[in-house]
């Protein structure tokens, strides 16, 4: 199941309009991505940190969360250090780990959990259909937002459906194995979730054209005009641009 | 039966799914303004299907469909059919796809043509009137099974239709909401076709009861008086069965 634990609250960042969050985030993510200069990054990084303690999010969920990139970033640890070309920083053996290597790797870190928080500060503080809205009222194609809104909605009554086949293979004596019976019944499994998943999607669109849907969505959302948000955003175009400064004088 | 006045009409309508028999074969029904119909048949009959005819969400191989006094055939002469006309789906998770209750019942407002507040204000009051004030903001997947059939009625009945189509209306309902359903029914001043397979439930909400056979639609009118031995508890004291 999809949770939201850090949608609901009363923070500062919590009461900012939706859209200015989510463009902001996105246009910090990009330069953070962009960005290349350890200082910028560093900066980059405490404003992350800022953000998160001014959304007062929950530490351990989102050290909870940040495990998952964890182990992506180990594996980048393992990799590169020994796979790229350069001055080598010490050897074992047959192995050589590289300066630009672990420079690499260094900035990969870095920059993911700077984007991750910087996200979970300003996304992931509001419900994923406040998100859908904001993106509608950001003129995203409306196709893509309908996407996102109905994934999230039937993603549970299809979870659902495969907790129940699931539970209807196993309450007749299935137990998963190497065996080609086990393989294709999984196969099996698999399959028709798909041919419900689409049944179920037909019967949707049926519905929805009896309440006369002609492939318009109308939208109820509707966002509060504040100062707060102005004063958010100057401090972060401020931000930004400073990143982007340091970054093309190649300060550092 | 009348044609004249009918709100739903069909003459020899006839359907089939891709490589099996008719399922409707023939099938002939008027439906007047205020008729409150039930139909109790066997599963696979074709009541469902029959539903989605009048809707014409499917297209029937052959015969005329006649409603509100104007043939439709095409997609668009449907289009005024589904305002007018509000099916209840058997599933309710078919029906309830927006992510909040307020949202799902303001949907059909606003297909419509309604205003933003129009379709509040219609919204509230069609879930005040059902008992679901306060649900505005509820999750519809975290809802009850008996909320949301609640809930998707409220969806039908926002659209303000002349007519209901009601399929499976109390399947896996407990009793307190199949009351509550069979109070607000009864309340309604609407004509609907109800498909149950509840014999109390559609004896307490309709007054004529059809059932479907050979792809046909009779009304069951004769009554049948039949025995049967039962038992129960304090069976060998004297008593009455009305």
């Amino acid at each position: 199941m999809i949770q939201e634990p850090f949608a609901i609250g009363s923070s500062w960042v919590h009461r900012l309009d939706p859209r200015f969050r989510v463009v902001m985030a996105t246009v910090f993510s990009i330069v953070v991505a962009l960005s290349n200069h350890f200082p910028v990054l560093l900066a980059a990084f405490s404003i992350s940190v800022i953000l998160t303690v001014l959304a007062r999010l929950n530490l351990r969920e989102v050290l909870k969360r940040l495990r998952v990139v964890f182990w992506f970033l180990l594996l980048i640890w393992v990799v590169l250090p020994l796979t790229f070309k350069g001055n080598s920083l010490y050897r074992v053996g047959q192995f050589t780990i590289t300066e630009p290597g672990v420079m690499l790797s260094i900035r990969i870190t870095i920059k993911s959990t700077t984007i991750l928080l910087a996200l979970m500060a300003m996304i992931s503080t509001m419900t994923i259909v406040t998100l859908g809205h904001a993106l509608n009222r950001l003129h995203l194609p409306e196709k893509i937002v309908h996407l996102l809104l109905m994934t999230y909605r039937y993603i549970f009554v299809i979870e659902q459906e495969y907790q129940r086949l699931l539970t209807a293979i196993r309450i007749r004596g299935f137990r998963s194995d190497t065996s080609i019976h086990s393989y294709r019944t999984f196969a099996y499994l698999i399959g028709m979730l798909f041919v419900r998943a689409s049944t179920r999607a037909q019967r949707v669109h049926q519905a929805m054209l009896c309440r006369a849907f002609r492939g318009r969505f109308y939208t109820l959302a509707r966002f509060k005009p504040s100062v707060r948000n102005w004063i958010f955003s100057i401090w972060m175009a401020v931000v930004i641009a400073g990143l982007i400064v340091m970054e093309i004088n190649g300060y550092g | 039966m009348d044609k004249n006045g009918a709100i739903i009409h069909l003459e020899k309508v006839c359907f089939a799914y891709y490589g099996r028999n008719n399922v409707i074969d023939e099938l002939d029904l008027t439906f007047h303004q205020g008729d409150r119909l039930g139909i109790i048949a066997p599963n696979g009959s074709g009541k469902t299907t029959l539903f989605h005819i009048i809707m014409g969400l499917l297209k029937p191989c052959s015969g005329k469909i006649e409603i509100f006094g104007r043939p439709v055939q095409k997609e668009k002469d449907f289009h005024s059919v589904r305002r007018r006309i509000g099916l209840l789906f058997q599933d309710a998770d078919d029906q309830l796809f927006s992510p909040t209750v307020l949202e799902d019942v303001a949907f059909g407002p606003l297909n419509i043509g309604k205003s933003k507040e129009e379709a509040i204000s219609i919204s509230r009051r069609t879930l005040d009137f059902l008992g679901l004030s306060g649900f505005e903001d509820r999750i519809t997947f975290k809802l009850s099974g008996g909320e949301k059939r609640l809930v998707s009625l409220a969806a039908v009945l926002a659209m303000e239709p002349e007519v209901l189509l009601l399929d499976e209306p109390t399947s896996g309902l407990d009793g307190n909401t199949k009351a509550k359903l069979i109070e607000v029914l009864t309340g309604l001043d609407l004509s609907y076709i109800v498909i149950s397979h509840e014999y109390d439930f559609i004896t307490a909400v309709t007054e004529n009861i059809y059932t479907i056979e050979n792809g046909k639609i009779f009304l069951d009118e004769d009554l049948h008086i039949h025995q049967h031995e039962h038992v129960h508890r304090l069976g060998k004291q004297p008593h009455k069965h009305i």
